[in-house]
C-alpha cells in the first residue's frame, strides 16, 4: 500500500524536477521513496517463512507458553528437526517427492522436447493445431479434471499409490514445457539445420548434437518448472493417496502431524521449512535461467 | 490415438513401394512420419489425460450418485438451486477478481520499484520478493494458518500491543474470506512483478526521452508510454492469473476447508469436499464442470493475445 504512495512521490518528484532542474536530487528521492517501498513489502513478503523458522526452533512448552512474545525464541531448541528426521515418516515423505518430482521431471523433459522440435521444426498434418491445443492443455487448472482422473485412477488399481503420480503429473508439467521449448527452438537459425543436414546428419544427431546444446537455457528453465510445479503439487496427493507410507511432503506433513486436536506446531513448522528448501535453493542458484524462460515462453512463444 | 498411428503405419510402406517419385518428396513424407512420431508421447498425454478425463467428466456428472443410472442434467440443476453452491460461485468470483487486482496492483508498483534500482542492487532485492512465489503454497500456507490460529495468533499478539481486539482470522466470515485472499495475494503478486519487470526492461528507453524532451510528467509517461507498451502482457498475466485463482485449492483448503459454515468454499474445494469426501463422484464431477465456461472464455483471450503478440514480434 505504500507502494502506491511511492509512486505519486516519484510523481511529485518529477514535477519538482522541472523547477528544480536538478537530475540527481529527483535520482536520489526516487531511490529512497523505492527503497521504503520495498522494505515494507519485504517484510511482508518474508513475515510467514521467517515465522516458520521461528517456531520450528521453539519448544512445545515455549510455543504453548502465551505470556512471552511470540517473535522471540527465548530458548532455541533443534529438537523438532531431530524428532522429524529420526522417527515418524517424514523422511519416508521425503524420499517420496524426490522420487516423484525426479520421475515427472525425467519424463516431461523428453515429451516435450521430442515433441517441441517435431512441432518447431519438422511440419506434419495437424502440427499447427496440436501447438495451439498445447497451449490450451497448459490452462486446464489440475481442478478441473480430478475427479475424473480419481475414477480412472481407481479403475487401473493405482489408487493409493504413489507411481499414480508420476502417471498424472505431466499433465501439468508437459504442456507448458513444450511451449517453452517450442519458443526456445523457433529461435534457433534455420541455417544450423541446413548446415547439419548437408553434413548428412540425421533429425536426432540434429537434435541431439545441436538443438539441445544451443537451447540450454530453455531446457534449464523448463527443468526448474517441472521441478516447481511437481514439487509443489498438493491437490492429487490430497485425493489419490490416503496411506501415511505412500504420501509425499505436501499432504505428509498436515496428515502425519496432526492428530485430532493436537497440532504440533513447532514440527509442522520445520517440516514445512524443510519441504520449502530444495526449490529455494534451486531458485537461490538458478532464478536467473527460470525467469527468463518463464518470460520468453508467456510473451513470445 | 489409434486412427492416428493407423495414418503414420500408412505412410511408410507408401513411400517405400515407390521409391522413384522423387527424392523430395519422399524425404518430407519420411519426415513428417518421423515428426508424427515424436509428437506421439505428447499426444498420448493430452488425449489419456486431459481429452477423455474431458468427457468422461461429462459423462460421470450426468449419472445418479452410486452412478448406477443417467439423469442428464439433474446435478448441474440440483446444485444451481442450492444455496451453499450459490455461495460457491459468488465466492470464488469475489475471491478471483479482488486477489487478481491486488496482485497485478502490488505486482506492478514492485515491478517500477524494482526498475528504478542500479542493476547492482536489483537482484537482490528481486530474489528476496519472489520467496513467497517459490515455497510451495501448500507448504507456506500453514504457516499462514499458524500465524491466524485463534489461540495463539501472532498477529493478534502484535494487535494487543497496539491495543487493538483480537481478531477472529479464521472464525468469522468476512474475516476468513480476507485471510484468503490476502494469503493468495502474498502467493501471487511476485509472479506480477516479474513478468512487468521483464515487460518494463522491453519497453525502449528512446520513448521515455523522447517524452521526456515533450515535457511528460511521471503520470503522463506512465499513461502514455508504459502502460501502452504493456497493455498486451498485463492483459494476458491478468487473464492467466484470474484462470489459476478462480480454480484454486491450497490456499482454501489448508486455510479454511471452506469454512466457517461454507463460506469461503471455491469451486476446487467445494468439489473435493462433494465428490472426494463425501463420495458423491457425480455431483463432484458437475461442481468442476460449472467452471469450464468461465475457464474456456479466459482460454481464448489469452491465446488471442499471446497470437497477437507474436505477430507484433514484441
Amino acid at each position: 500500500m505504500s507502494g502506491a504512495s511511492f509512486a505519486t512521490g516519484g510523481a511529485t518528484a518529477s514535477a519538482t524536477y522541472q523547477k528544480v532542474g536538478s537530475i540527481r536530487a529527483e535520482r536520489r528521492r526516487v531511490l529512497i521513496g523505492a527503497y521504503i517501498a520495498l522494505a515494507v513489502f519485504v517484510v511482508f513478503f518474508l513475515l510467514p517463512p521467517v515465522y516458520m523458522l521461528i517456531t520450528s526452533l521453539k519448544s512445545s512448552a515455549e510455543i504453548a507458553d502465551l505470556s512471552g512474545n511470540p517473535w522471540i525464541v527465548t530458548r532455541p531448541t533443534l529438537q523438532n528437526y531431530w524428532e522429524l528426521l529420526t522417527e515418524g515418516n517424514y523422511l519416508l515423505h521425503f524420499r517420496n517427492s524426490i522420487i516423484v518430482t525426479a520421475c515427472v521431471v525425467a519424463i516431461t523433459m523428453v515429451i516435450s522436447i521430442l515433441a517441441a522440435f517435431s512441432l518447431s521444426r519438422m511440419r506434419f498434418w495437424g502440427s499447427g493445431v496440436l501447438a495451439t491445443g498445447v497451449f490450451l492443455t497448459y490452462l486446464v487448472p489440475e481442478t478441473l479434471l480430478f475427479i475424473p482422473l480419481f475414477q480412472i485412477i481407481g479403475g487401473i488399481g493405482m489408487y493409493n499409490n504413489l507411481w499414480a503420480m508420476v502417471l498424472i503429473y505431466p499433465t501439468l508439467t508437459v504442456p507448458f514445457c513444450t511451449w517453452i521449448m517450442i519458443g526456445y527452438f523457433s529461435s534457433i537459425p534455420k541455417e544450423l539445420d541446413e548446415a547439419a543436414l548437408i553434413d548428412g546428419a540425421n533429425h536426432f544427431q540434429m537434435l541431439w548434437k545441436i538443438f539441445i546444446p544451443v537451447a540450454l537455457p530453455g531446457i534449464l528453465a523448463a527443468t526448474i518448472f517441472a521441478f516447481t510445479v511437481s514439487w509443489a503439487q498438493f491437490l492429487y496427493p490430497m485425493a489419490f493417496l490416503v496411506s501415511s507410507e505412500q504420501m509425499v511432503l505436501t499432504t505428509g506433513i498436515v496428515s502425519d502431524l496432526i492428530r485430532g486436536d493436537t497440532f504440533v506446531w513447532g514440527k509442522i513448522m520445520a517440516g514445512a521449512l524443510m519441504a520449502a528448501l530444495p526449490p529455494l535453493l534451486v531458485y537461490a542458484f538458478l532464478m536467473d535461467y527460470y525467469i527468463a524462460g518463464l518470460t520468453a515462453g508467456a510473451t513470445k512463444g | 490415438m489409434a486412427d492416428g498411428s493407423a495414418i503414420a503405419a500408412g505412410r511408410v510402406p507408401a513411400t517405400a513401394g515407390q521409391p522413384r517419385t522423387g527424392t523430395l518428396k519422399r524425404m518430407a513424407r519420411r519426415r513428417s512420419t518421423l515428426a508424427f512420431l515424436m509428437a506421439l508421447p505428447l499426444l498420448a498425454v493430452i488425449a489419456g489425460l486431459v481429452i477423455y478425463p474431458f468427457f468422461y467428466a461429462i459423462e460421470l456428472s450426468m449419472l445418479n450418485k452410486r452412478m448406477t443410472r443417467f439423469v442428464g442434467i439433474d446435478n448441474f440443476t440440483f446444485l444451481l438451486g442450492r444455496e451453499t453452491f450459490q455461495l460457491v460461485i459468488f465466492q470464488s468470483v469475489l475471491f478471483a477478481v479482488t486477489a487478481v487486482i491486488a496482485k497485478a496492483l502490488i505486482g506492478f508498483v514492485l515491478a517500477h520499484v524494482l526498475h528504478a534500482l542500479p542493476a547492482k542492487g536489483q537482484r537482490k532485492w528481486r530474489g528476496m520478493l519472489l520467496v513467497p512465489w517459490v515455497i510451495p503454497p501448500a507448504v507456506s500456507t500453514l504457516a499462514w494458518w499458524w500465524l491466524f490460529d485463534p489461540s495463539y495468533s501472532a498477529f493478534n499478539w502484535m494487535l494487543a500491543v497496539f491495543g487493538a481486539g483480537p481478531v477472529p482470522w479464521l472464525g468469522d466470515a468476512g474475516w476468513a474470506r480476507f485471510a484468503v485472499i490476502l494469503v493468495n495475494t502474498w502467493y501471487g503478486a511476485p509472479f506480477f512483478m516479474i513478468m512487468y519487470l521483464a515487460a518494463l526492461k522491453s519497453v525502449p528507453d528512446q520513448l521515455y526521452e523522447a517524452a521526456a524532451i515533450d515535457g511528460a510528467t511521471g503520470i503522463q509517461k506512465l499513461r502514455y508510454v508504459t502502460l501502452p507498451m504493456m497493455r498486451n502482457i498485463i492483459s494476458i498475466t491478468v487473464l492467466f492469473s484470474l484462470i489459476v485463482t478462480f480454480a484454486n485449492f491450497d490456499i482454501v483448503r489448508i486455510l479454511t476447508n471452506g469454512g466457517p459454515q461454507d463460506r469461503t468454499h471455491l469451486f476446487g474445494t467445494y468439489a473435493f469436499q462433494v465428490g472426494i469426501q463425501s463420495g458423491d463422484i457425480p455431483l463432484g464431477a458437475a461442481v468442476s464442470l460449472f467452471m469450464f465456461p468461465l475457464l474456456a472464455v479466459f482460454a481464448v483471450l489469452i491465446l488471442r493475445g499471446v497470437n497477437q503478440r507474436t505477430k507484433e514480434g514484441l
